[in-house]
């Protein structure tokens, strides 16, 4: 499976888990359903990005680094977007945002297919 | 009389030695006897070169041509054939520089070192195997080992030869699932003191007395070796549950702290919120 692909299935699934466990916070409950669709929707943007750059670069050590710095980045956009709960939003991101960069690494093949023509 | 003795053997050695007369070879020393010929350390005067040359007891002008279908990195490779003035049928090699997989053993190589010999060792014998040809006599001291990790099959055997008793096939007729029962007792030679169950697994069904048992081709045995040096399971052994959880923890340990790391950083901050 594409690299590309995988990432934006496990960005998806993982965010929508990590948008699940806003239900233990009580006064977020109202929410869950924005915040459900806005954490796959995140998940998937930092997968698109660290599948991507798995395809470029083989290393599990960037591909976690890559992963948690964008994870982190749209976890600050999110956390600004509110003008709260920064740590909240910012430090599970960080986290999760690895853990999809390390998965594109790990899963699916690194690139395209290459069709070679023959030469007239 | 010790003296007199002594002066016979050494009658006996040079009346052995080959004639090298007429040929570009100029001999050197006598590296060691096979069950079908004498290999000497020789010289190759137009090239000046080392060479070892194989001199036979007896008439076997197929076993060059044998060697010779054999282009491997890991098959000695054959320079020239004939016969010598005396008679004896001969043909000359790449001289190997290294030391038989025994004495590469005793120096307590790393388990990953031990497998990449093996490994190399079965590439060779597929390939060979591919092509028709059967080794017949593979033991460690048929298997050199260079100074740069090198690794150098010798002595491919030909029909009359029947193989070493201890590393030999129970089976009268000797093909390819009797060099795979050798290769398995070579992987278990191999082996480190306490191996893993699933390599000992791997040797013993390589080398199981019954042809039927073993691994059909030694590309079979070379696969379940690569599956237990890649943490997956062997296709020699059905491995209990234990052994596969541990098995799956660490190969993939790193996902599981990144799990861990993130389950830890939500109870964290479910923990600060209700505080």
């Amino acid at each position: 499976m594409n690299k590309i692909v995988v990432g934006v299935l496990f960005g998806l699934i993982l965010g929508a888990i990590d948008g699940a466990t806003a239900w233990f916070t009580p006064e977020a409950r109202p929410m869950i359903g924005g915040i459900l669709v806005g954490s796959s929707i995140k998940g998937m943007l930092v997968g698109l990005l660290s599948g991507w750059f798995a395809r470029k670069v083989h290393s599990t050590g960037w591909g976690i680094a890559v992963g948690a710095g964008l994870g982190l980045l749209f976890a600050f956009l999110v956390a600004a977007m509110q003008k709260n709960h920064y740590l909240e939003i910012m430090l599970p991101g960080f986290v999760l945002g690895g853990v999809i960069g390390f998965l594109t690494q790990r899963v699916g093949t690194p690139n395209h297919q290459v069709s070679v023509r023959p030469q007239a | 009389m010790g003296l007199t003795d002594s002066i016979v053997d050494r009658l006996r050695q040079v009346v052995a030695l080959p004639d090298l007369t007429g040929t570009r070879y100029e001999l050197e020393s006598q590296i060691g006897r096979g069950g079908t010929g004498v290999v000497y350390a020789a010289r190759d005067r137009q090239l000046n070169r080392p060479v070892a040359l194989k001199v036979f007891d007896f008439a076997l002008p197929g076993e060059a041509q044998l060697i010779a279908q054999l282009e491997h990195p890991a098959i000695v490779p054959i320079y020239e054939s004939g016969t010598l003035a005396d008679g004896r049928s001969f043909y000359a090699m790449k001289r190997v520089v290294g030391e038989p997989l025994d004495r590469y053993v005793s120096k307590s190589p790393s388990l990953a070192d031990r497998l990449r010999v093996i490994r190399r060792v079965g590439e060779a014998l597929a390939f060979a195997h591919a092509r028709g040809v059967i080794h017949r006599d593979l033991k460690p001291q048929n298997v050199m080992v260079g100074a740069f990790g090198q690794v150098y099959v010798m002595d491919w055997g030909v029909e009359t030869v029947a193989g070493t008793p201890a590393f030999r096939a129970p089976e009268p007729n000797l093909d390819e699932k009797s060099d795979i029962y050798a290769l398995g007792l070579l992987l278990r030679f191999m082996l480190p003191q306490a191996p893993s169950p699933a390599l000992r697994a791997i040797a013993d069904k390589a080398a199981r007395a019954d042809p039927a048992q073993r691994y059909s081709t030694v590309n079979e045995l070379l696969a379940d070796i690569e599956r237990f040096q890649e943490g997956l399971a062997v296709q020699a052994w059905s491995e209990p549950l234990w052994h596969r959880v541990r098995r799956f923890g660490s190969r993939n340990a790193l996902l599981l702290w990144l799990f861990a790391a993130y389950a830890s950083v939500k109870f964290l901050l479910f923990f600060l919120r209700t505080v």
